[in-house]
């Protein structure tokens, strides 16, 4: 009845910085596999988080597509879709945030917070999750892109490193999910960030030229981190963009690398700290 | 470093929150628990029990002050107390969405035992809580007293020196509190220390080996169920009326016997007398009754309730309301 088992049982006795770092990776892929578990028993958010990127592709294409010029002509989607992609990756931060907020929000994070295992496991287990899951969206999005008429015509090598640069992206917006859903109150906070992504796709190219804003906000649309990262992959997809002549706009491949990883070596050791100091 | 015979040292801890916890925290809290006991942790709410709990589980820092668990200070040696101890906090700490069984592999694999041992594991913790064919639906399903015991069965997944249970039973109905209680009696029997808070004072009576009282965020009282009874002055003789007799004139009539104030419960006819000998004051208000034409409903001889004493030591009608409350 009484079966124990003593911590000696324990496969970890060890404390060398390469033990406590195997058993860190460890620990994370034991929550990247809860957080995967979840999407498997709760499919529902996890599909309309994807679809919803495909019906705003299927939106502008469809239903504005008509009316905007494209710049140098050609087929609209050829221009819109790497912005959606890039857009696609913004929007991944509410799923994170919600995620991070709820469980933060239940007695498991006091639990997990209570166990010998590794203080970062648990925000670096959900980022696996988030990125494998932005990987099949973005997979789905790239096959909605080919269906409606969208094409790389660079090569194969070019195209993947415009994903990698996407995943970068999602990858630095993920901390940015995590600390912020690790400060927020509760999940109700969570909505006034899902408003806010609104402004900020809006405030790049993804949609329009940045040279018809107002000169001040041209330029806040110019250095938003989204609107590199699109110029980037619309060069590497050698899809049409806008010709702004512009420093930023002629060095949009180095921002898109520079902007993820500033935003990275802030936001991941600040979601760590975060992490191991909270307290409800 | 602490004497290993104590599994719990706690001197002078210090906890100061700002803004709406203001008040909950600690103030020179001082907790002593010998290895293999059950110690209770008495007190209203806002008295600083969770905040003692999270502090001695190193989910909280401590301002000031010195704590030890098992060997081991919070402060400086928080991953060695983490490898020693288990949490039951106030609410099920396990994950809605997984199955009972899930959660506990899941549990294993972060204490570190291999993908095979953690399957074993499991399917052993849930059969000794009896949840073999609950473990098998989404936790979501459970009610709350086989939750609060996958909660249980998750901190013992490696056994703990130490094991913290933190308002185990509140929100649950009584056959989930005698689940739980249940539970927790068969731990101990296995060596673990507990540190077991409560605003019931049933559940400390019935769980602990020592009980702590606490208010305002320090220690003002500390003994044994009995022995806090005792100190407030031994045993009670109840003595209810039939409706019609006055409860003054027997008041005056058993007089002689009280060792201190007689309380009269006008309400329920009830007169409640604290006595020293025992035998010997029930049989003398018998008689005294009887000769005086008395036939009384009952007659008992009870020990102070551990509410009687709490009430005596806080003396507040601020921890009155705070009891009322928890009852």
């Amino acid at each position: 009845m009484n079966s124990t088992l003593h911590p000696s049982e324990r496969i970890t006795q060890t404390s060398s910085p390469i033990a406590r770092f195997s058993w860190a990776m460890a620990d994370a892929w034991t929550i990247t596999c809860r957080d995967l578990t979840h999407w498997r028993l709760r499919p529902g958010a996890v599909i309309v988080g994807w679809i919803f990127p495909v019906m705003i592709v299927l939106m502008f294409g469809l239903l504005f597509g008509g009316a905007i010029r494209v710049p140098n002509g050609g087929n609209y989607f050829e221009f819109l879709m790497p912005g959606m992609f890039a857009t696609t990756m913004l929007f991944g931060l509410e799923t994170t945030m919600i995620a991070v907020t709820t469980d933060a929000s239940k007695g498991v994070t006091d639990r997990f917070r209570s166990l010998p295992m590794s203080a970062s496991a648990v925000v670096l287990g959900r980022c696996i999750a988030d990125l494998l899951n932005s990987i099949v969206g973005l997979a789905l999005l790239i096959g909605t892109g080919l269906l409606l008429g969208w094409r790389w015509h660079a090569g194969m090598s070019a195209a993947l490193a415009a994903v990698g640069l996407l995943l970068l992206l999602r990858f630095a917006l993920l901390w940015i999910g995590i600390f912020f859903g690790l400060i927020a109150k509760g999940p109700e906070s969570v909505t006034s960030v899902q408003i806010l992504v609104w402004p900020i796709s809006f405030l790049s190219n993804v949609f329009v030229n940045p040279s018809t804003m107002p000169s001040w906000l041209g330029a806040m649309a110019q250095w938003n981190p989204l609107s590199a990262t699109t110029s980037a992959i619309r060069y590497l997809f050698r899809n049409p963009g806008w010709q702004a002549g512009s420093w930023i706009s002629e060095h949009a491949v180095l921002m898109a690398l520079v902007w993820p990883i500033l935003l990275i070596a802030i936001f991941l050791p600040l979601s760590v700290r975060t992490y191991r100091r909270l307290n409800r | 470093m602490e004497s290993r015979a104590l599994a719990i040292a706690a001197h002078g801890v210090r906890k100061h929150y700002a803004g709406a916890k203001a008040g909950t925290g600690l103030n020179g809290f001082d907790l002593e628990v010998q290895s293999g006991t059950v110690c209770g942790l008495l007190g209203p709410n806002g008295a600083g029990k969770t905040t003692a709990v999270k502090i001695l589980s190193t989910l909280l820092e401590l301002d000031d002050g010195q704590a030890c668990v098992a060997g081991f200070d919070v402060t400086t040696q928080a991953r060695q107390v983490r490898e020693h101890i288990g949490l039951v906090g106030q609410y099920a700490a396990v994950d809605e969405i997984l199955t009972g069984r899930q959660n506990l592999v899941m549990f294993a694999r972060l204490n570190h035992l291999s993908g095979h041992q953690a399957e074993l594991r499991a399917d052993a913790l849930l059969e000794q809580f009896a949840l073999t064919e609950a473990g098998k639906t989404p936790v979501s399903t459970f009610s709350g007293g086989m939750r609060r015991r996958l909660d249980l069965a998750a901190s013992l997944i490696v056994s703990p020196s130490v094991l913290f249970v933190d308002e185990p039973t509140t929100g649950l109905d009584p056959a989930g509190r005698r689940e739980v209680w249940t539970a927790i009696r068969s731990l101990v029997g296995a060596g673990t220390t507990v540190l077991l808070t409560t605003q019931y004072l049933e559940e400390a009576d019935q769980l602990a080996h020592r009980i702590c009282m606490l208010k305002e965020g320090r220690v003002i009282a500390e003994g044994t169920p009995d022995s806090l009874k005792s100190a407030l002055g031994g045993d009670w003789l109840d003595i209810v009326l039939r409706p019609g007799v006055e409860t003054a004139t027997v008041a005056q009539i058993v007089k002689p016997v009280a060792c201190g104030d007689i309380r009269i419960d006008t309400q329920i006819n009830r007169i409640s007398v604290p006595v020293t000998d025992r035998t010997r004051s029930l049989i003398t208000v018998a008689t005294a009754l009887s000769e005086a034409g008395i036939e009384p409903e009952d007659l008992a001889l009870r020990r102070p309730t551990l509410d009687e004493v709490f009430l005596h030591l806080t003396g507040s009608a601020e921890a009155e309301n705070a009891l009322e409350v928890a009852l």
